[in-house]
C-alpha cells in the first residue's frame, strides 16, 4: 500500500517535470505534421480564394502528372545518394587519418570542427562567390592548370550546379560523419588488429574484415541523420541557385518551399510535406533494422 | 594501424607512414579550412583586386573598408544582436525544460517512458521543412510574425530531442547512490535535482548548450518565413540577401566581410570547446 503511494507520486513528479518540454516539442512537431496530413485534403489556394474547400485526394492525385514535382524529387535523390556516398568515404578516410597519433593532431581535428559549425546559408554564399563565374577561384585554379581557356559559369549550367551544391554540401557535413566515425574507431581495440595480423593478414584485409564490420553501427547511424538533413536539404541550394538554373538543383523542400511560400498553394503544399515526411518514415525504419542486425554482427566479431 | 606501420617498415625498409600521414593531414587541413580562408582574404581586399582576372591571391594592398561597410550602410551590429538574443535565450529555454525531462527518462519509474523516448529519438530526424507551414500558421494566428518568441519557441523546440538524449546519457552516468542518500537527507524530486544534480552536470549543460545555440544561430528556414522586418534579421538570413541587393553589382566583399564576422562567435566557441563538441555530438547520435 505505501510502496503504492510512493510510486504514484514518483509519477506525478516525473509528468511534472516532463511537461514543458512535451508541450513545446507537441506544438512545434506533432502540430505542424498533423496539420499537413489534415490540409492534404482540402484545396486552399489562390484559386479558391484561401478557402478551404473538400477536395479528398486529389492533391494525391495532381501529383502524379505533376512534373516538376518528379523533377525534384530526382534531384533531392540524386543530391541526397551522391553527397551521402562521398561523405561517407569522405569521412572514413578523415576519421582513419585522425585515429592516428601524429603532432598537432587536436588542432587538426578543432580544424575538422569548423565546417560543421558555420551556418550552411552564411557558407552557401560563400561556396557561391567560390564557384562565381568570372572571378570564382575554382575557374582560377582551372585556368591556370590549362583545363580551360575562359571560365566556366558552374551555377548557370544544370549538371554543373549539380555538382557544385553537392561539393558544397560534402565541404560542410563529411566533419559530422568523420567525428561520429572516430569514436566508433576509438573503441576498437587495437589487440584485434594485432591478432589478426599476426595471422598474416594486411593492412586492407584488417580495413574490411574488423574495421568495418564493427564500424558498421556507427555508419549507420551517421548515414541515417545525413540522409534525413540531406533529403530535406533547404537553405544550401535556396542561397546558392534557388534551385535554378530551370529547376535543375531544385529539391523537395525548396518546391514545397515555393509552393506554400510563393503560390500560395497550401493543400498542395501540405500534400508534399506529408508524402516527404513518410518517405524519411520508411527509411528510419528500414535503417533501425539494419542496425539492429549490425549491431547485432559487431558484437559477433568482438 | 601501428602494426601496419612495423610491417611495411620491417618489409621494405621504407617508412611509408612517414610518407602518407603528412600528405593525408594536409589534405584534411586545406579540405577543411581552404574556403573559410579563402572568405577571409577576399573581405580584406580592394575591389579592383577582388574583381581582378587572373585572381589575386596575394594582394599588395589591405582594406578593412568592406567590414565598416557593413555596420555604416547595414545595421550589421542589430543582426548580431538578434541573433545572439534568439540563440542564448532558446538554449536556456532548452536546457530548463530539456534537463529536468532528461532526468525522469533517465532515472524515474514512469508508465509510458519507452514510448516517448522513441518519439524523441525520432523527431530528432524530422527536417524544419515539414514543420514551417504548420507553425506559420500558428504565428499568424497568435500574431507572432516579426516577434522574436516565433524563432525562440522553434528553435527550443528543435533542439530538445538532441538535449534530451545527452543529458540522459550523463544523468545514467552519475552514481545512484547519491540520489539515494539525498532522498534519506529529506530531498524531494525536485529539490534533489535544482541542488545537487544540475550543478553536477554543469560540463554536461555546457555541453548541451554550446551544441544548441550553435544550431539556432545557424536556423535558417524559420527565420526567413517568421521574420521579415529588416531590423529583426538574424545572421543567416541578413548575409543571404545581401547578395541580391543589387543585381549588377553584387557586394562580394561585404558578403564575405558579413560570413566572417557573423560566423566568428562559432568559430571561437569551437576553438574553446572542441572536446566538449565532439563528446555531446557522438554522445547525442550514438545513443540514439
Amino acid at each position: 500500500m505505501k510502496l503504492d503511494v510512493v510510486q504514484k507520486r514518483e509519477q506525478k513528479t516525473g509528468w511534472i517535470l516532463l511537461l514543458p518540454a512535451l508541450i513545446v516539442m507537441l506544438v512545434v512537431y506533432a502540430y505542424p505534421i498533423l496539420r499537413a496530413f489534415w490540409l492534404s485534403v482540402f484545396t486552399q489556394n489562390l484559386g479558391t480564394e484561401l478557402e478551404q474547400v473538400f477536395s479528398g485526394l486529389s492533391n494525391y492525385g495532381r501529383m502524379f502528372s505533376d512534373g516538376r514535382f518528379w523533377q525534384s524529387l530526382w534531384n533531392t535523390t540524386v543530391f541526397t545518394t551522391s553527397s551521402v556516398l562521398l561523405e561517407l568515404i569522405l569521412g572514413i578516410g578523415v576519421a582513419l587519418v585522425l585515429n592516428q597519433a601524429f603532432r598537432g593532431r587536436g588542432i587538426v581535428r578543432t580544424i575538422t570542427l569548423i565546417p560543421w559549425a558555420l551556418p550552411t546559408a552564411v557558407m552557401g554564399v560563400a561556396w557561391a562567390w567560390i564557384f562565381n563565374d568570372q572571378y570564382g577561384v575554382v575557374n582560377d585554379i582551372l585556368r591556370r592548370l590549362g583545363l580551360i581557356e575562359t571560365g566556366i559559369s558552374w551555377l548557370g549550367n544544370p549538371t554543373l550546379a549539380m555538382i557544385a551544391v553537392i561539393l558544397a554540401d560534402v565541404w560542410k557535413t563529411t566533419p559530422f560523419i568523420a567525428l561520429l566515425l572516430l569514436a566508433g574507431l576509438q573503441s576498437i581495440s587495437g589487440d584485434l588488429y594485432e591478432a589478426h595480423s599476426l595471422d598474416g593478414a594486411t593492412p586492407i584485409q584488417s580495413f574490411w574484415k574488423i574495421t568495418v564490420p564493427l564500424l558498421m553501427p556507427q555508419i549507420i547511424v551517421s548515414v541515417l541523420f545525413r540522409f534525413a538533413q540531406a533529403f530535406a536539404i533547404f537553405d544550401l541550394i535556396q542561397v546558392m541557385t534557388g534551385g535554378g538554373p530551370g529547376g535543375a538543383t531544385e529539391t523537395v523542400s525548396i518546391y514545397i518551399y515555393s509552393t506554400v511560400m510563393r503560390y500560395l498553394d497550401f493543400g498542395y503544399g501540405s500534400a508534399l510535406i506529408v508524402v516527404t515526411f513518410l518517405i524519411l518514415v520508411i527509411a528510419v525504419a528500414i535503417a533501425s533494422l539494419l542496425l539492429t542486425r549490425a549491431r547485432a554482427n559487431a558484437a559477433g566479431v568482438r | 594501424m601501428a602494426i601496419a606501420q612495423s610491417r611495411s617498415q620491417s618489409k621494405s625498409g621504407v617508412n611509408w607512414r612517414a610518407i602518407w600521414l603528412p600528405i593525408a593531414v594536409a589534405l584534411v587541413v586545406i579540405f577543411f579550412l581552404a574556403p573559410v580562408l579563402w572568405q577571409v582574404l577576399t573581405s580584406v581586399k580592394v575591389n579592383e583586386d577582388i574583381s581582378a582576372v587572373p585572381t589575386v591571391y596575394f594582394p599588395t594592398r589591405y582594406t578593412f573598408e568592406h567590414y565598416a561597410s557593413l555596420f555604416t550602410r547595414r545595421p550589421f551590429g542589430l543582426y548580431i544582436l538578434n541573433s545572439a538574443f534568439v540563440s542564448i535565450t532558446s538554449t536556456l529555454f532548452c536546457l530548463a525544460f530539456g534537463a529536468p525531462a532528461a532526468y525522469v527518462l533517465a532515472r524515474l519509474r514512469l508508465v509510458g517512458k519507452e514510448i516517448i523516448l522513441a518519439i524523441v529519438l525520432i523527431v530528432t530526424l524530422f527536417p524544419t521543412v515539414l514543420l514551417f507551414l504548420g507553425l506559420l500558421e500558428i504565428v499568424q494566428a497568435t500574431n507572432l510574425a516579426n516577434n522574436f518568441l516565433a524563432l525562440i519557441i522553434p528553435y527550443t523546440a528543435i533542439n530538445l530531442p538532441l538535449t534530451i538524449l545527452v543529458m540522459r546519457s550523463f544523468f545514467q552516468q552519475l552514481p545512484k547512490d547519491l540520489e539515494d542518500s539525498a532522498r534519506v537527507d529529506g530531498y524531494n524530486t525536485f529539490q534533489l535535482l535544482w541542488k545537487i544534480l544540475l550543478p553536477m552536470t554543469l560540463p554536461a549543460l555546457v555541453t548541451t548548450g554550446i551544441l544548441t545555440f550553435i544550431a539556432a544561430w545557424n536556423e535558417f528556414i524559420f527565420a526567413l518565413t517568421f521574420i521579415s522586418q529588416e531590423t529583426m534579421k538574424t545572421i543567416p538570413v541578413a548575409t543571404a540577401q545581401l547578395s541580391g541587393a543589387t543585381v549588377f553589382e553584387i557586394p562580394y566583399g561585404p558578403i564575405a566581410a558579413a560570413t566572417i564576422l557573423g560566423t566568428l562567435p562559432l568559430v571561437l566557441l569551437v576553438l574553446f570547446f572542441q572536446r566538449k563538441i565532439v563528446q555531446g555530438l557522438t554522445a547525442g547520435a550514438v545513443k540514439g
